[in-house]
């Protein structure tokens, strides 16, 4: 039990130093954005007829005459209050923004996220076990077809066969257009979700299909399935008794190393569909200099990636019998 | 008495692929026969890399999907085909594998030994299988990892006979044992063939194999040139192949004669006698005749055009 705190807290340690890198980077950048925030946000026409009085305000608004350390490091010592600044963009609390949009997106991402996995290692699962035969081409084919597709390419495809021709989906957005948010049921946004989820989901697949068919040509060729079959058990009880435990050490990992792809494929499959989630409004602060927002998201986003690795790596020592056993010992 | 196991001309390739595209047919054993009668040990010998694991496999049919076999396979006097092979295995034939990368690293023993099979008497069963080989009843809540290696041979051995089999084909169990450890390995293999059963032990060890079998097949290059009763190799005169009379005057009792040269791999050899490069009998007609046949010679089997002409020491020297 020691043994594992202490992996924790070692862990816990990496991952705030990691975010602390991942904001400094995403500040960085935005220095660097040739970007100008007055002239993005407030444009040419209106800024010429205003006094100079106005302007000096507006550029105290968006920091442009504050030094970008001075900047930092006053947003720095925001988070550490528990503050993450106001968006400059909403004029609201930046964790109340991420807290709705991401109330959005959860539905979406975690649909995507468990679709992809489980399918993911059905097929793969399926693909290393025919290696070779027709049920393998079949789904290599496949996911190299859809390995070399962009999302956002899917996306439109998939926009318009079903909500432009069929008409089956709505063409945008989380729930129908012009209705009282009360009145809102989790019908109409799992109806307004399943595109989007699906443009995820069909990408997902192919990489987490890939990883895992080779994982299992590895566990087939193994001497234990040899055995295994030596033993007399059948190609069923190999696979679902031997093959499976194998593939679910390198499954898991995949697993949770997914989250990251399914958020940084929402966030252009977003743009695609005007989905109000997470990704957009990361498009949205990225675009409209919104610094207090984009820092907020990067770091927010880098965390759910850290926590699901980090998840990944405690399910390890839960399942792995060596770990396990080690742990249990001391 | 009638064998339990009779294999006929036994050949198994390997299908490759030349430049990519074009297919050619590696054989890596050919024209292999051998029979065991119950009671009997018969011991298949011969060096690393030489295609002895494939004869097991190829027995219970689970060679890897690239390989095929030609020629016979009896089983109590019937044919052996995959089918029969499939209903078999683990049941009346079993395997014993190497070591403990047989056995799967995140399943408990006990587990691996009842082949998850759920009927009446099969935990029961397991238990006295282990019993028989020392291992106490904490042996099946262990996985593979926390096992010592003779431990794993134990149990490899007695997940091999819970089904009490007529025939058992041992594939190397014994490289990394002292030779205490393997003595005792080789007494169970012992106590398992005057049970009735037959067996097939397959081995690099000559010295080893003659301390337990009955009869030796000595293989070299995937053929088999030499079918011997354990008896004739008291003496060099007694064998009838020059390599099988290198081998034995390599062996450290016998004066530690090394053969120089390399066994050819499988497969390089296209016509005549793969040993010809190492022989010093070598004749013109061993390196022209397609393949040498397997003749009956003092109750054995030599596949040689002129076995025996030199005594051994001679016939090592080349």
């Amino acid at each position: 039990m020691k043994h594992r705190l202490q992996f924790t807290a070692k862990k816990l340690i990496r991952m705030a130093l990691l975010l602390l890198g991942v904001s400094l980077v995403t500040f960085l950048l935005m220095c660097a954005s040739p970007l100008d925030p007055l002239q993005t946000n407030v444009g040419q026409v209106a800024l010429g007829s205003m006094s100079p009085e106005q302007v000096e305000q507006l550029e105290a608004y968006w920091g442009v005459d504050t030094p970008p350390a001075e900047r930092y490091i006053g947003w720095l010592s925001g988070v550490l209050h528990g503050d993450f600044g106001t968006s400059l963009l909403y004029r609201q609390p930046v964790l109340a923004i991420i807290g709705q949009r991401l109330a959005g997106s959860v539905l979406l991402l975690l649909s995507a996220w468990v679709i992809s996995g489980v399918l993911g290692m059905v097929l793969g699962v399926t693909a290393g076990t025919f290696r070779g035969r027709w049920p393998d081409r079949l789904i290599r084919g496949y996911c190299l077809l859809i390995s070399s597709t962009p999302a956002f390419w899917l996306a439109i495809l998939l926009l318009l066969i079903f909500a432009v021709w069929l008409g089956w989906f709505p063409v945008g957005l989380s729930v129908p257009a012009g209705m009282e948010a009360a009145s809102v049921t989790l019908g109409d946004r799992v109806y307004h979700a399943a595109l989007p989820a699906l443009t995820l989901s069909i990408t997902g697949v192919a990489n987490i299909a890939l990883h895992t068919r080779e994982k299992m040509i590895d566990v087939m060729e193994s001497d234990y399935i040899l055995f295994a079959r030596a033993r007399g058990e059948s190609t069923g009880s190999v696979v679902l008794r031997h093959g499976l435990r194998n593939v679910a050490l390198p499954g898991i990992t995949l697993q949770f190393a997914s989250i990251s792809e399914i958020i940084g494929g929402s966030v252009l499959v977003e743009q695609v569909f005007s989905y109000p989630g997470l990704g957009q409004a990361a498009v949205t602060a990225g675009l409209g200099s919104d610094l207090p927002l984009l820092l907020g998201i990067t770091v927010i986003t880098s965390a759910i990636v850290f926590a699901g690795n980090l998840i990944a790596d405690l399910l390890y020592g839960a399942v792995d019998p060596k770990i396990r056993r080690r742990a249990a010992g001391k | 008495m009638e064998p339990i196991l009779e294999i006929r001309h036994l050949s198994i390739y390997f299908t490759q692929y030349e430049r990519g595209v074009r297919q050619r047919q590696l054989p890596v054993i050919r024209d292999l026969s051998l029979r065991i009668l119950p009671g009997q040990i018969t011991a298949v010998v011969g060096a690393g890399g030489s295609g002895k694991s494939l004869l097991a496999h190829g027995i219970l049919g689970i060679l890897p999907y690239n390989a095929h076999m030609d020629g016979t396979i009896l089983y109590n006097g019937r044919l052996l085909t995959q089918k029969r092979a499939e209903k078999l295995r683990g049941r009346e034939i079993s395997l014993i594998p190497q070591g403990v990368n047989y056995l799967d690293p995140l399943m408990k023993v006990g587990a691996q030994v009842r082949k998850g099979r759920k009927e009446e008497g099969i935990r029961e069963k397991c238990r006295r299988a282990l019993e028989r080989y020392g291992l106490e009843k904490e042996t099946e809540e262990l996985y593979p990892f926390e096992l010592s290696g003779g431990m794993a041979r134990r149990v490899l051995i007695a997940s091999a006979v819970t089904e009490s089999p007529r025939l058992i084909i041992a594939d190397e169990p014994t490289p990394g044992l002292d030779a205490k450890a393997a003595a005792r390995i080789l007494g169970h293999f012992r106590e398992l063939a005057d049970g009735g059963a037959g067996m097939l032990f397959i081995t690099h060890d000559l010295e080893l194999a003659l301390t337990i079998a009955d009869r030796v097949v000595v293989f070299y290059a995937g053929e088999t040139i030499e079918d011997a009763a354990a008896d004739d190799f008291r003496g060099a005169s007694g064998l009838r192949h020059p390599f099988t009379k290198a081998l034995w005057n390599a062996m450290p009792e016998h004066g530690f004669v090394p053969l120089s040269g390399a066994q050819p791999y499988p497969g390089t050899v296209e016509r005549g006698c793969p040993f010809a490069d190492q022989c010093g009998q070598c004749r013109p007609e061993c390196r022209e005749t397609e393949q040498i046949p397997l003749r009956e010679m003092n109750g054995g089997m030599v596949r040689c055009l002129c076995p025996g002409d030199q005594n051994g020491k001679e016939g090592a020297s080349g």
